[in-house]
Order: C-alpha cells, then sequence, then structure tokens
C-alpha cells in the first residue's frame, strides 16, 4: 500500500471512529441540552443586571459556549472507553493512535461547531452587528479544533473514571474562562492579568469575535489567528504523545 | 540440477517456508513495573493450525495476545505476523481478535458493532453488508441484530464480538479466552464456529485454560507458566510425555493398607480416592496382573478397576508443577 492509500484510509477511519463518538457520547438530549443550558447560565449569571451593550455580551458568549462544549465530552470519551472495555478491540483495529485522538477531536468539534451557532444566532436575531462572517466562520472552526485538542490532553489521564478527567479539566476550564477577555475585556485589566490572559487560546477566540462583533479587539487579528493556530498544533502534539505513552497502560 | 532450476528450487521452498508461519516469537519480554510478565519467549505458528496457548491465570497468555495484536509494545524481542512487524497496520489489517473481557459498545446494535468494525478494518460497505448478515446469522443474532447490545445475553454479546472479528475476513484469528463463562450453547456454537473456520484455512491462536476445549480444538498447544513457555507439543505428545501418571483405580471388599500397595512393583505414588485407590504407574498392564494377585494372596475381592490414562488436564498440572520447582 503506498502512503497516499495509508492516509486515505486512515482519515476514512478518523471519520467512522468520530461517527461512534457522536453516536455513543454526544447525540443524546441530555449532553445537548447540558452542552447549551450550562454555558448560557454561568453566562448569564455574571451579566444580567450590568446593563451592557449586545454587541459586548455576544462575543463573550460565543466563547464560553464554543470552550465548554469543545471541552464538554471529548476529556471523558477515552477513560469512558477504558470503564467499558471496548478500547482494546479498538486499538487492536489496523488504526494508529493518532487516528483514534483525531477520531474523538473531530467528534468533539462537530458538537462544538454546531452548538455555536446557537449564540450567533440569537446574537443576529437580536440585532447584533457582525462584520465578516467567513472570518468568524473560520475563526469558529480553527478555535473549536483547539479547544477539542485541548480535550485530548485531559482524557489522557490513565483512569477508568470518566468523573476523575471532569474535574480535573474543570479545575483548568473555570479560571481560563475568568483570563480569556469573555467577562471583563483584555484592555481593561491590569498588565499583570493581560499577561496570565495571553496562556490562554480562549483569549485569542475571544478577541477576534471582539474585533467583528463589536468592533474592537486587543491584538491585530492574524496574531490572533496565528496563536490560536500555534495553540492548537501545540495541543495536537501534547495529546498525541501523552496517548502514546497512557493509552496502552489503560486496558 | 542446472543452477537457474536450483536457484528457483530455493526461491520457491523459501516462499514456502515464509507461508508455512502465520505468527513467529522471538523472545519476546514484557515486564510490569518490579513484575516479569514474559521471560524471553519464542514460539512458531504454522498457517492453518489452531494454536493452544494453556496457562494458570497471571502466566502472561494475554500479556502475549496483547503485543502480538499490536496493542501494547513488548520491552525486548521480537514478533511477527503473516511476515508483517507485529503491531504494524498491515499485521493488525490480517488479523481478527476476541480480546479477553472486551465488550461491543453497548449503546450501539449488533449491527451497527459490525458495521463500525468494517469501516475501521476498510471493507467495501457492500462487502461488509453481505458478510454482516451471514456471520449474524450463523451467529444466530441476525433476528436480533437491530437490538442494543446493552440488552444482549453474556452469550450473545462474545458471539457478537466473535463476529465483529469476522467481518474483515482476517486470513489470523486471535482469541482470548472466548468460551470463558459461556452458557454451553454458545460455547459449543463457538466451538464449532472455530473448527469450521480452522477448515476454511484460517489460522487461529486461541488462549484458554479450559483443558477439554484445547484438547477438543488444538492442532498444538504451547503451556505457559509464570511468563516462560513449559511445553509445546500436540496435546497427545504432551499426554505421552506424562506417561508416569497413567493410573489404575481399584477398590477392594476389605480393609488395606496404602503403604503395602505403594510397595508393588512399577508404582510410582497412591492416592486415596473415596473408597477407591489410584496408583500411578508407567505400565498399567503390568500392575493389573500384580493386583488381581496381590487380592488373591490376600484373601480380597477386587470390587472394582478401572484404568485411567493421562488427560491433558494432568499433563499440564504436572508441567506447571515441574516448572515451578
Amino acid at each position: 500500500m503506498s502512503n497516499s492509500t495509508i492516509y486515505q484510509e486512515q482519515l476514512k477511519r478518523i471519520w467512522a471512529i468520530a461517527k461512534k463518538d457522536i453516536r455513543i457520547y454526544y447525540a443524546k438530549g441530555p449532553v445537548v441540552i447540558f452542552g447549551i443550558v450550562f454555558p448560557v447560565f454561568l453566562f448569564l449569571s455574571f451579566m444580567i443586571g450590568r446593563q451592557l451593550a449586545l454587541n459586548f455580551m455576544i462575543p463573550g458568549l460565543l466563547g464560553m459556549v464554543l470552550f465548554f462544549t469543545a471541552t464538554a465530552i471529548s476529556p471523558a470519551v477515552a477513560p469512558w472507553e477504558t470503564q467499558a472495555r471496548t478500547l482494546e478491540r479498538l486499538m487492536s483495529c489496523p488504526v494508529t493512535i493518532q487516528t483514534i485522538i483525531l477520531g474523538d477531536i473531530l467528534a468533539s468539534f462537530i458538537f462544538g461547531v454546531l452548538i455555536s451557532i446557537i449564540p450567533v444566532m440569537i446574537g443576529l436575531a437580536l440585532g447584533m452587528t457582525l462584520t465578516y462572517p467567513l472570518v468568524l466562520v473560520l475563526a469558529i472552526i480553527l478555535a473549536a479544533f483547539c479547544f477539542s485538542a485541548l480535550g485530548l490532553i485531559f482524557s489522557a489521564t490513565p483512569t477508568s473514571l470518566p468523573s476523575n478527567v471532569m474535574m480535573l479539566s474543570s479545575m483548568v476550564k473555570f479560571p481560563v474562562v475568568f483570563i480569556s477577555g469573555i467577562f471583563i475585556p483584555l484592555n481593561e485589566l491590569p498588565p499583570w492579568g493581560q499577561a496570565i490572559s495571553f496562556i490562554s487560546p480562549l483569549t485569542y477566540f475571544t478577541d477576534i469575535a471582539r474585533r467583528l462583533i463589536e468592533g474592537k479587539g486587543h491584538l491585530p487579528i492574524a496574531v490572533d489567528f496565528l496563536l490560536l493556530l500555534a495553540f492548537t498544533v501545540l495541543f495536537l502534539v501534547i495529546a498525541a504523545k501523552l496517548h502514546q505513552k497512557t493509552m496502552p497502560r489503560r486496558i | 540440477m542446472p543452477a537457474q532450476l536450483r536457484k528457483e528450487a530455493y526461491i520457491m521452498s523459501d516462499i514456502f517456508a515464509n507461508r508455512g508461519v502465520a505468527v513467529s516469537a522471538a523472545n519476546l519480554t514484557k515486564h510490569y513495573g518490579q513484575l516479569l510478565a514474559l521471560d524471553h519467549i519464542s514460539f512458531e505458528v504454522k498457517t492453518g493450525e489452531i494454536f493452544g496457548f494453556l496457562g494458570p491465570n497471571g502466566a502472561g497468555k494475554t500479556t502475549t495476545v496483547r503485543i502480538l495484536t499490536g496493542v501494547i509494545k513488548e520491552d525486548e524481542g521480537s514478533a511477527s505476523i503473516l511476515g508483517h512487524k507485529a503491531g504494524s497496520l498491515e499485521a493488525k489489517q490480517v488479523t481478527g481478535v476476541v480480546p479477553e473481557m472486551a465488550n461491543a459498545y453497548a449503546d450501539l446494535s449488533g449491527w451497527s458493532n459490525m458495521m463500525l468494525m468494517a469501516e475501521l478494518y476498510g471493507v467495501p460497505s457492500r462487502t461488509a453488508i453481505e458478510r454482516g448478515s451471514r456471520l449474524l446469522q450463523e451467529l444466530g443474532l441476525f433476528e436480533r441484530k437491530e437490538n442494543l447490545v446493552k440488552g444482549y445475553s453474556k452469550g450473545m454479546k462474545q458471539r457478537l464480538i466473535l463476529g465483529m472479528s469476522l467481518i474483515s475476513g482476517p486470513q489470523l484469528l486471535f482469541l482470548d479466552e472466548p468460551t470463558s463463562g459461556l452458557d454451553v450453547q454458545s460455547a459449543r456454537l463457538i466451538k464449532n464456529l472455530i473448527q469450521s473456520l480452522n477448515a476454511e484455512g484460517k489460522t487461529i491462536f486461541l488462549t484458554t485454560h479450559d483443558m477439554d476445549e484445547a484438547n477438543q480444538l488444538c492442532n498444538r498447544v504451547a503451556i505457559i507458566n509464570q511468563g516462560k513457555i513449559v511445553a509445546l507439543d500436540a496435546p497427545e505428545e504432551l499426554k505421552a510425555a506424562t506417561s508416569s501418571l497413567h493410573s489404575i483405580e481399584v477398590s477392594f471388599d476389605g480393609t488395606v493398607d496404602p503403604e503395602l500397595l505403594a510397595r508393588l512393583p512399577g508404582v510410582n505414588s497412591v492416592k486415596k480416592v473415596g473408597d477407591k485407590f489410584r496408583l500411578y504407574t508407567a505400565d498399567p498392564g503390568q500392575l493389573i496382573t500384580l493386583l488381581v494377585n496381590y487380592s488373591s494372596s490376600n484373601g480380597l475381592r477386587i470390587v472394582s478397576l478401572n484404568t485411567l490414562t493421562p488427560s491433558l488436564e494432568d499433563a499440564f498440572v504436572a508441567l506447571i508443577d515441574k516448572g515451578a520447582h
């Protein structure tokens, strides 16, 4: 088999794994409802009564929804498969570990992208302004991929208890939301706050959304995209390395 | 023979030599922390045979299967599957696997599980549908194919996993304890299927601790204990190798001192089993004559007398004990 045929075959198998994940873990009423309701309520609890403009609120809401949904299920897939004893069968199929994790990322990516349409629609329905919608679509796609890859870093924890991974991922996810310009724009943060915010990939997505919707961003949009891309590559490499090490230890 | 012909004959014999080996393991070694799970084991499985891998729990059976199926990596040594490196995509592609205690996806139907496997092995969809339907029919699951697996019984789940391992039409099958804990009907169905798959030319690597199963199914068996192979031969040869385990069970109508029976020539040991004595010997024929003489000279009557040939289980226990000492 030539290399290109092998890659083509592995791509098809990535899709097969993603479809399996979607059917088993994502396409469930409670998961979808929780995916939408949780970030919306968390967001409202901070924003209600503060007389904020719609164009300020929607980029924050979009960032939160995308970040929480793309990292909601993906960290738990590998522990679930360990617990349900389905992982060994999967690992003995002609797929690489990279194929398995890219399948998990793809499922999470699709879930994140689909759910993030909701805040955009709400915003548009309420009269939000949006310049360059295609750039926003591109940003959503890149960010959903980036956050899903982050979810796969969490899932590398070699445990069969999904609750352990969920706890670990929440410990990282909640602080990240607070330092990413969701509730307080970057230029209103003190210099040390800004310095911390640069270690969060969500910062760059929110910054792009603010520029396209609110009309003011902190960094040049190209820089935001580049840094988001850099984080995506970094997360992918880390996730692949970690799973390479921990996946055989799960069974 | 002209040089050209000699060369061709050499090439042909080389091809057949390669064709003859389905699994080759050389010096496989695996540690789990301080524990040495596999200690430099080497063996070959020939194409077309049912190869049994026997051993007590924790002997290293599953570790070996996991290395051969590419789920874990060996620390030392190497293994090849039909000429491909174990664990490579090429090796996995030609292999079907039923891992120990593995489950199908409980939230998918039996049919969806089969089709998922077909996709993961790159089976064209028309072939997958034809083969999947035929397999589910053979496994007695066709009527329930649209039901979620979580509603299946244990036997049904295990039959499904076997079906999933066959969807790609593999040349080599790894079955890790495929009938363990199953009802008689499912176990028999699986055993019959293993035999018919083998008759179609598939090579089967079967781990089990069920001696009867190994005895009925396997052309050759390897016995593994504490990470080492202690014996590798055909089941009958292994039994023959433990000929000292031939025994005679005898009971008398009066009291007999086992010490006296143990002193009869050719008796290796004596065990009291209920109201009978089991005398182990390499020569049962001679012992029968001695026992008849013994009973008549002591005024006893023989109530029952049976000769017992060693079972594979006897051979197994003897070999494991010998290895342990």
